[in-house]
């Protein structure tokens, strides 16, 4: 590969079990090799310093979405689905999409959900507590609130729900290269892309969601016919999967922290600065790729045009250049400007509904529970994409 | 992180008519936008003005406005014409689009006057996307139209002139034609020809007209350029802003977190609930109605207009 020479070189397999198991140790070696960094078995640089990584997505003029957010170039390969109108768009494609979701998922449009999801939070949390106090915190939290109240706010339909998370896993996987785990879910893409797609369609959706916001947009102009589905699909695509492995990442971190849930119990408003601190302590999402429109220099490393940079996320938000003691989760720090919910004209259009389960979520939780402990090792699942989880036993000493 | 930018060059576009560019003191990307986006400017007499965004968004370090020297009264394009000069620094608030382009086949973008600045990242959009268009661009006369050489030499044929004094006021019926469902309709100029525009579309199918109008919306009372205090009312404290700083840093130098991200008024992390007072919004997300409600802010670029500003924090 020519203009390599004088990079850094790792040929570590980046998407290998080890490395997706572990990602710690190898962001640490990314990190410290230099600020661009060459990935011999992807053929393709990387950046995991937090002030590349924050350049790069900021910066969509020289590094495009349009050719793919994952490794396979769209220059060259054809994507696996009609690819998103927002993630893998760029302006001006991009705007008339964005502008639509922005709208109806920004904070002030979601006030409406606020009084219902609190709700929801806390019979879900009473109906957790009534067992014997020992659970598995990921499928009966982190899984289960996000499916009671995400789907009922797009306005999906009762039938099928549980092809959601199947979905999301294999869309995040497909960011990756053609491995195991894709290769593991290859049987399934035609009948979840089916029902995944059939539910996108006007009809499919209850008439007061933020599907059917979408459509009327449409109806108004704002969007064409052909990119209201896909908007709806955008929703399906990144806004299950995202959530339950946050929240997944926020229950395992004060289960592993026991005095940082003291101080949320103490002053619960806390509790939308302890997301954003485990979204950056795990980074649910942790890479996604861009393409270079031209030659672009990035610390004196030349990005070729046309060629791949894998932008770390979770390496960023771990960076202690930027962070101090970047590996502990600690309320008492702020962790404005982390990058796991991107930067820029993509990043998460979803990022205040995340916010808003989550805030619900943990505030039902701290005014119940006093103390919650790890019962046994928590279990991840690998996704080429997201740093997901399998199971996180708990057990919780409900206050008195 | 301050909105104030600085004033990188100045150049007379046409009669009357001046375009500056704008750049980050600190050579920084500014905000993105998108084709009918207008930033708010502070002007030196603290009167605030929008402007339309009519330079390139490749360019994410300069933003390009053309004021036109309005006749009478208003002295916001004045000072702009007589008094800024390269090297000011001027206070801006968003960017800002109430007239956004919409996916379309076919487009018909008509212009009055000044009113071409929104109109020009359109039309370049419109090419980019590889839609039809085509312009039509009114004004008193030649010498007064700005950008006519940048418009024909681009697009040629696409590009109607029509200045008044050679060809009488624009025959809107027979340009626009026959109502037809692929095409969308933009027009922003003085409120007669849009007025006008509206009534020649009057039977066209619903939403096929976008206008922007050129309103006096610029905010009542001048920007207060002094330092003001603001209540954290749950903490206890008050903290006091100064002109080179913004809420959100102030509030943080006396050890109160407020989640934030972007810090370009833009994302929406820092939303933050103001109990009294009303805020000087310079974000890019509140819509009119909700920025006049003061209910809340974006402390990462708004600011106050009253000497107490009182926040749910
Ligand atoms: C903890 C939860 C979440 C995380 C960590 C997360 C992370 C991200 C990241 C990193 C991006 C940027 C992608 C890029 O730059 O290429 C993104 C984009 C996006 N997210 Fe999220 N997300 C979360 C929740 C959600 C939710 C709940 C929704 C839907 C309601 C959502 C919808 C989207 C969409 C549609 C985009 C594409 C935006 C665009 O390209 O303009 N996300 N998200
Ligand atoms: S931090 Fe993004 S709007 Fe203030």
């Amino acid at each position: 590969m020519p203009g390599t020479a004088e990079l850094p070189v790792c040929d570590i397999d980046v998407f290998s079990p080890a490395a997706l198991e572990n990602p710690e140790e190898l962001h640490r070696v990314l990190r410290t090799a230099g600020p661009v960094v060459y990935l011999s078995r992807y053929d393709v640089r990387a950046l995991a310093r937090h002030e590349e990584v924050h350049a790069a997505l900021a910066d969509w003029q020289h590094f495009e979405s349009g050719s793919g957010v994952g490794l396979a170039n769209f220059r060259h390969e054809e994507s696996w689905r009609p690819p998103s109108v927002l993630l893998e768009a760029d302006p001006p494609r991009h705007d008339a999409p964005r502008r639509v979701l922005r709208d109806i998922l920004a904070p002030s449009a979601l006030r409406v959900l606020r009084a219902a999801w609190q709700r929801a939070a806390e019979e879900l949390v009473e109906q957790v507590l009534a067992g014997e106090g020992t659970f598995d915190a990921f499928t009966e939290l982190a899984c289960a609130f996000p499916l009671r109240v995400f789907p009922d706010a797009v306005g999906l339909g009762p039938d099928g729900r549980e092809n959601l998370l199947p979905y999301g896993n294999m869309a995040f996987n497909s960011f990756g290269p053609v491995n195991d785990l894709v290769r593991a879910d290859a049987h399934r893409v035609a009948e979840l892309s089916a029902w995944v797609n059939a539910q996108c369609a006007r009809e499919a959706l209850t008439d007061d969601g933020f599907g059917a916001r979408i459509w009327a947009a449409a109806d108004r102009g704002d969007l064409t016919q052909a990119q209201a589905p896909l908007v709806v699909r955008s929703l399906l695509t990144a806004g299950v999967d995202t959530t339950v492995h946050g929240l997944a990442a926020c229950l395992y971190a004060f289960a592993t922290h026991p005095e940082q849930w003291q101080r949320l119990r103490e002053r619960p408003e806390l509790a939308r600065v302890a997301f954003d601190e485990a979204v950056r302590w795990q980074s649910p999402v942790q890479t996604f790729f861009r393409t270079a429109t031209t030659d672009v220099t990035i610390a004196d490393a030349v990005v070729p045009e046309g060629t791949k940079i894998l932008m770390f996320l979770g390496a960023a938000n771990r960076d202690p250049g930027r962070w101090d003691d970047p590996d502990r989760f600690d309320l008492a720090r702020d962790p404005s400007g982390h990058v796991g919910f991107g930067m820029g004209i993509h990043q998460c259009v979803g990022q205040h509904v995340a916010r808003l389960e989550a805030e619900t979520l943990l505030t039902a939780l701290a005014a119940r529970v006093e103390h919650i402990e790890l019962t046994a090792t928590p279990r991840r699942h690998l996704n080429n994409t997201l740093r997901s989880w399998a199971s996180l036993p708990v057990r919780v000493h409900r206050t008195r | 992180m301050v909105v104030t930018l600085e004033i990188s060059a100045k150049e007379a576009v046409a009669e009357g008519v001046v375009a500056l560019t704008l750049v980050h003191p600190a050579g920084a990307r500014l905000p993105d936008w998108t084709p009918g986006s207008h930033i708010e400017v502070v002007l030196p007499d603290r009167t605030v003005r929008h402007y339309s965004l009519c330079g390139s968004r490749w360019d994410a370090y300069t933003y390009r406005v053309a004021v036109l020297r309005e006749p009478y009264g208003r002295g916001g394009s004045a000072l702009v014409h007589d008094t800024l000069r390269p090297g000011d620094r001027v206070g801006v608030g968003g960017p800002r689009n109430h007239f956004p382009l919409v996916p379309s086949e076919t487009y018909l973008f008509i212009a009055g006057g000044i009113g071409i600045t929104p109109l020009l990242p359109m039309v370049q959009q419109a090419e980019l996307l590889g839609a039809e268009w085509q312009l039509l661009y009114g004004g008193r006369t030649r010498a007064s139209m700005a950008f006519l050489e940048e418009l024909t030499a681009a697009h040629g044929e696409r590009v109607h002139i029509a200045p008044q004094d050679e060809v009488g006021l624009l025959d809107l019926g027979s340009w626009l034609g026959a109502p037809r469902p692929d095409t969308k309709v933009y027009c922003c100029g003085p409120a007669p020809l849009l007025t006008a525009v509206e009534a020649a579309c009057a039977h066209w199918p619903a939403y096929t007209l976008r206008t922007e109008r050129f309103t006096a919306a610029e905010q009542a009372a001048p920007v207060r350029d002094l330092p003001f205090e603001v209540e954290l009312r749950r903490t206890g404290r008050v903290v006091t802003v100064t002109p080179d700083v913004s809420v959100l840093d102030a509030v943080r130098r006396v050890g109160v977190d407020v989640l934030s991200s972007c810090e370009q008024g833009t994302c929406g992390t820092c939303l933050t609930p103001v109990l009294e007072g009303s805020p000087d919004h310079r974000d890019s997300i509140l819509a009119d109605h909700e920025r006049a409600a003061n209910t809340c802010m974006f402390p990462c670029v708004s600011r106050s207009r009253d000497d107490r500003l009182v926040l749910d924090l």
